[in-house]
C-alpha cells in the first residue's frame, strides 16, 4: 500500500505506508519529520511530559510553603541528603526558577504554538502543509537544545539558575550574587535563546502559510478563530522575540566576557572585583518586559482563539461577532506593545512613565472584556452540550473573568504599590495561565484529538478530569487573593517569620492539599490520554458534527492532509443555518441553489 | 448532567465572593480562621486612599464578576440542548450589543485610570517640602524639598540604616549606624533616602502602604506620614538571592521624646563601641 502525493512544492514524493519499515524510513516519518502533523504531535508529547515537570516543582514549592523546613517526603532524602531532607533556600529559589521556566517556555508556548499552531493551521486553512517544512522541522528540534541547557541548567551542582525567570540583574548577572548557580545562569540564558530561535522560526512559517496558503474560498474573514489567534500570536513572536534575544546575549556577555549592560559601575557584590560597566539594571527589565508582556498574550491569545471554536460548535450557535472577536485580538495585540511598563511601576522607573504605562494597560482590558461578552452572547439562546472539551472551554471563560478582573487591581498603580509582588500578582496570572489557558488546552487535546488519533478520548473520565481540576485548581489558586490582600510576598522560602504573615500557614496548607490533589487527578488524564489512542472508540472524519475544514480530511489525516480539493463556501461558525436541515454547516459544503444572496448578507 | 454543570460553574460566583466577605469580616469559625486575613492595619495617612481605591476596584469588579457568572450560569441553564426545546437563535451578532459593551468598559477603565492619578502622585512624585522656594508658590519646580532624615541601604540579605544625625547631613561624625533597626517619629513627615549595595531588593513598609524596589547605582526618596506608634515589619519584596525570604527588617514608630531618647542612647552606645563609626559604608 504505497501512495504517491504531491508536496507543497509539487514534487513528488514516495510514502511507504507498508510493513516493510526500514529504521531510516521511521526516521525520517516520525523523527526529523517534515510534515506538520507529526511535528505537532512531538511538540504535544514533548510539553505533555514536561507539564509533569513544571507540576512537580510546583509542589515542591507548595511543601515548602504549607510545611517549611520540614523536609520532602520519601524523594528528599535521596535528593537533599545533606540538608537531612530539607528544601533548602538555594534550592527554593532554583524551584521556583524552573517551574516557571518550564512552564512558559517548554509547556505554554509551545504546546499552543508549536503544538496546536502546527497540527491545526494546515488543516484549517485547507493545505497540505506548512509553507517551509524543514524550518518546521527545525522549529522542533531547536526545543533540544534548549531542553538539554535548560535540564543541565537544574542540575548544575550544586544549586541550579536561582535568578527567577525574569533573572534580573545584578542578581543574574554578577556571578557572586548567588553562589552555587555561576554556570547554571549561563545554561539558563542559552536555553532561553534556543526557545526564542525555535517560536522565531515557527512564527515566519506561521505568517507565510496562512497568508499564502489558504484554500480557494478561504478568505481572511472566512478564517476560524483559532488561526486568527495563531496569526496575531506569530506576529506578537516575530516583533518581540528579536528583542529577548538581544537582551539574553546582551546578559550572556556581561557574565562571560565582562561588557557592562546592566551593572552600575563599581558594584561590588560579595567581595566580587569592582563592576567596570556603567550599566543600568532596570534596562533589563525593559528589554525583557517588552517581549516577555506580548508574550504574556502569545500564552493566552491561541487558547482564546481555540475556546471560541469549541464554544461555537458546542453551542450549535453561530460564533457572537466574529469580525470584533478578530478586532479584540489585533486589539489586545496592539496594545500588548505598550503596556510592559506595568511590570515596573515600584522598579524605580520614572513614575510620570508609569501614569502613562496606566492608562494603555488599563485599556487593554476592553478588548478582553469584549471578548468575553461576545463568548455568552455565543452561549446564549443555543443548544448547548456538555461534552468534556465544552466544560473546559466554558471553565476558560468563568475562570478568566477572574483573571482578568484582578489584573484590574494592578493596572492602578496606588494600589499596585501595595500588592506588587504579593500573592495577588501570583494568583492573577495563574488563574489566566493555568484556569484559563491549560484548561482551554485541555479542552482542545479532548476536542482535536479524534482528528489527531482518529478515537476518542473516553468522555466519562474526561468529564472527571475535569471536575476535579477544577475544584482543586479553585481550592489551590483563589486563596492566593487573600494572601496577597495581607502582603504576602512571592518568592520568599520561609515568609512565617515576619510578624504580619505568621498566622497564613492554615490557609497556605490547605492550598498545597488542593494542589497535590491538582497533580494527582491528572493520573487520570494521562491515563485517558495514552490508554484512548490504542483502545478508543473509533471515529470518522467529523465526530462532533463541526464545520471546520479539519473536519472533512480523514481522521488521521495522511500525509498531504486532504484526499480532495477544498473548496471554501462560508466561514466556520454556520452552526444552526436555516439553510441546511443538519445543525451543522462544513466550510466546503456547497449552498444549495438560491442560497447564495442569504450568504452575502450575512456576512 | 447539563443541570450539574450550570450549578457547578453558579458556585464560583458564590464560593468566590463568600470567601472574599469572610475574609473581610475576619470569621472565626471552627477549624477555619479567617482572623486577619485582609488589608494589614495602615498607619500611613498617604495609605488610606490605596485602601480606599483598592475596595472600589473591588466593588466595580465584584460587580462585574457576580453578573457574568450569573449570566453563564443562567444561559446554560436555559439553553441546555438536553432540556431547551426551541430551535437555535443564529444569529451572528449584534452592532449594538458590541457598541455597549465596548463604550461602556472602555469610559469605565478610563475613568479607574484617571481616578488612581493624585493618589500616584502623592505617593511617588510630591515629596513634602520645606518651603516653596524663591517664587512663593508651593508645587512649583523650585520647591525647596525636604531632606532626609535617615538612609536605608539594602544589601544580602540585610537593610543597613544610617541617621543624619543633629547636622542633617551625611557622612558626617553625627551619623549614627544601625541594622534592621529603623526608628522613627510619628505625626510627621519622613523622607528616607533608598539605597542598594548589590542585587535589587525592594523596601516594602506594609503597614504604611509603601513599596519601592532600590537599584543598584540609583539613590531615591520614598515618604510617608506614620500616625500611630508602634513596631512594624519591613520586607524585602524583591528576590535578591537565597537568603531573600530572611532578608527582615522592623520599623518602630515613636513619639517624638522617645525616638530623641532612642537616638541618644544608640549614639552614645555607638561611640563606645566603635570608634570609626562609618567603617564599612560604601
Amino acid at each position: 500500500m504505497s501512495s504517491t502525493t504531491a508536496d507543497s512544492h509539487g514534487q513528488t514524493i514516495d510514502q511507504d505506508h507498508s510493513d516493510r519499515l526500514s529504521i531510516s524510513a521511521f526516521i525520517g516519518t516520525y523523527v526529523f519529520s517534515r510534515d506538520h502533523k507529526i511535528i505537532g504531535l512531538q511538540f504535544l508529547f514533548s510539553t505533555l511530559l514536561w507539564f509533569l515537570v513544571g507540576g512537580l516543582l510546583a509542589l515542591g514549592i507548595r511543601l515548602q510553603l504549607a510545611w517549611p523546613w520540614e523536609g520532602m517526603p520519601i524523594i528528599g532524602k535521596m535528593l537533599f541528603s545533606a540538608e537531612g531532607g530539607q528544601i533548602s533556600p538555594e534550592f527554593y529559589t532554583t524551584l521556583f526558577t524552573m517551574h516557571a521556566t518550564v512552564m512558559i517556555f517548554f509547556v505554554i508556548i509551545p504546546i499552543l504554538a508549536g503544538a496546536f499552531g502546527n497540527y491545526l493551521i494546515p488543516l484549517m486553512i485547507g493545505a497540505d502543509d506548512m509553507a517551509f517544512p524543514t524550518l518546521n522541522m527545525l522549529s522542533y528540534w531547536f526545543m533540544w537544545p534548549a531542553f538539554i541547557f535548560i535540564g543541565m541548567s537544574f542540575f548544575e551542582a550544586p544549586y541550579g539558575a536561582g535568578g527567577g525567570w525574569t533573572s534580573y540583574p545584578t542578581l543574574s548577572v554578577v556571578p557572586e550574587a548567588a553562589p552555587g548557580s555561576e554556570s547554571a545562569q549561563t545554561l539558563w540564558l542559552l536555553g532561553v535563546t534556543c526557545v526564542g530561535i525555535s517560536s522565531m522560526m515557527g512564527s515566519v512559517n506561521y505568517l507565510t502559510t496562512i497568508i499564502q496558503m489558504r484554500a480557494p474560498g478561504m478568505t481572511m474573514f472566512r478564517l476560524p478563530l483559532t488561526i486568527w489567534s495563531m496569526f496575531i500570536t506569530a506576529v506578537l513572536q516575530a516583533f518581540a522575540l528579536p528583542v529577548l534575544t538581544a537582551a539574553g546575549v546582551m546578559q550572556l556577555t556581561d557574565r562571560i566576557i565582562g561588557t557592562g549592560f546592566f551593572v552600575p559601575e563599581g558594584l561590588i557584590v560579595n567581595n566580587s572585583a569592582p563592576a567596570t560597566g556603567g550599566g543600568q539594571p532596570l534596562l533589563w527589565q525593559h528589554l525583557f518586559w517588552f517581549y516577555s508582556h506580548p508574550a504574556v498574550y502569545i500564552m493566552i491569545l491561541p487558547a482564546m482563539g481555540m475556546v471560541s471554536d469549541i464554544i461555537a460548535c458546542f453551542s450549535r450557535k453561530p460564533i457572537f461577532g466574529y469580525k470584533p472577536m478578530v478586532y479584540s485580538l489585533c486589539g489586545i495585540a496592539g496594545f500588548g506593545f505598550i503596556v510592559w511598563g506595568h511590570h515596573m511601576f515600584v522598579s524605580g522607573m520614572n513614575p510620570y512613565l508609569g501614569m502613562t504605562f496606566m492608562v494603555s494597560t488599563m485599556m487593554i482590558a476592553l478588548p478582553s472584556a469584549v471578548k468575553t461578552f461576545n463568548w455568552l452572547g455565543t452561549i446564549w439562546g443555543g443548544k448547548i452540550q456538555f461534552t468534556t472539551p465544552m466544560l473546559f472551554s466554558l471553565s476558560f471563560v468563568s475562570m478568566f473573568v477572574i483573571g482578568g478582573l484582578s489584573g484590574i487591581f494592578m493596572a492602578a498603580t496606588p494600589v499596585d504599590i501595595f500588592i506588587h509582588d504579593t500573592y495577588f500578582i501570583v494568583a492573577h496570572f495563574h488563574y489566566v495561565l493555568f484556569a484559563g489557558t491549560a484548561m482551554a488546552v485541555f479542552g482542545a487535546i479532548y476536542f482535536w484529538f479524534p482528528k489527531m488519533f482518529g478515537r476518542m478520548m473516553n468522555e466519562w473520565w474526561g468529564k472527571v478530569h475535569f471536575f476535579f481540576t477544577f475544584l482543586f485548581l479553585n481550592g489551590t489558586f483563589y486563596p492566593m487573593h487573600i494572601l496577597g490582600a495581607v502582603g504576602f510576598p512571592r518568592r520568599l522560602a520561609d515568609p512565617y517569620h515576619y510578624e504580619t504573615f505568621s498566622h497564613l500557614q492554615p490557609m497556605n496548607q490547605f492550598m498545597t492539599l488542593c494542589a497535590i490533589g491538582m497533580v494527582a487527578v491528572q493520573v487520570i488524564f494521562a491515563a485517558n490520554f495514552i490508554l484512548s489512542i490504542f483502545m478508543g472508540r473509533p471515529v470518522g472524519r467529523n465526530p462532533w458534527g463541526a464545520n471546520g475544514l479539519e473536519w472533512s480530511a480523514p481522521s488521521p489525516p495522511g500525509h498531504g492532509n486532504f484526499d480532495f480539493q477544498p473548496i471554501v463556501y462560508r466561514g466556520p461558525y454556520d452552526y444552526g443555518s436555516p439553510e441546511v436541515d443538519a445543525d451543522f454547516y462544513p466550510q466546503i459544503q456547497p449552498p444549495p441553489e438560491g442560497a447564495q444572496v442569504a450568504e452575502e448578507a450575512n456576512s | 448532567m447539563g443541570r450539574f454543570w450550570s450549578l457547578l460553574f453558579l458556585m464560583v460566583p458564590i464560593l468566590g465572593v463568600g470567601l472574599f466577605v469572610l475574609a473581610i469580616a475576619g470569621t472565626e469559625l471552627p477549624g477555619l480562621s479567617l482572623r486577619d486575613h485582609w488589608l494589614p492595619e495602615n498607619i500611613n495617612d498617604g495609605g488610606y486612599i490605596i485602601d480606599d481605591l483598592f475596595n472600589f476596584i473591588m466593588y466595580l469588579t465584584g460587580a462585574i464578576f457576580i453578573a457574568t457568572g450569573i449570566a453563564l450560569f443562567w444561559f446554560l441553564w436555559k439553553y441546555d440542548a438536553a432540556k431547551n426545546p426551541n430551535p437555535v437563535k443564529f444569529v451572528h451578532g449584534s452592532h449594538t450589543f458590541e457598541v455597549v459593551w465596548s463604550l461602556l468598559p472602555a469610559a469605565t477603565l478610563l475613568f479607574i485610570a484617571i481616578f488612581q492619578m493624585d493618589a500616584w502622585a502623592n505617593h511617588k512624585m510630591r515629596r513634602p517640602i520645606l518651603g516653596p522656594g524663591p517664587d512663593g508658590i508651593e508645587h512649583t519646580a523650585d520647591d525647596e524639598l525636604k531632606p532626609a532624615m535617615v538612609e536605608v541601604t539594602g544589601r544580602q540579605f540585610e537593610w543597613r540604616i544610617r541617621y543624619a544625625g543633629a547636622d542633617g547631613k551625611f557622612d558626617t561624625p553625627d551619623d549614627l549606624h544601625t541594622v534592621n533597626d529603623l526608628h522613627v517619629p510619628v505625626d510627621e513627615d519622613i523622607v528616607i533616602a533608598i539605597k542598594s549595595q548589590d542585587v535589587l531588593h525592594s523596601f516594602f513598609l506594609p503597614n504604611l502602604r509603601l513599596k519601592q524596589d532600590v537599584v543598584p547605582g540609583m539613590k531615591q526618596f520614598v515618604w510617608f506620614h506614620a500616625n500611630r506608634t508602634g513596631t512594624f515589619d519591613i520586607v524585602c519584596a524583591e528576590l535578591c538571592g537565597w537568603g531573600h525570604y530572611k532578608m527582615r527588617g522592623q520599623i518602630s514608630v515613636e513619639s517624638r521624646e522617645n525616638f530623641d531618647a532612642w537616638f541618644q542612647d544608640e549614639f552614645k552606645e555607638q561611640g563606645r563601641t566603635q570608634l570609626e563609626p562609618s567603617e564599612d559604608e560604601e
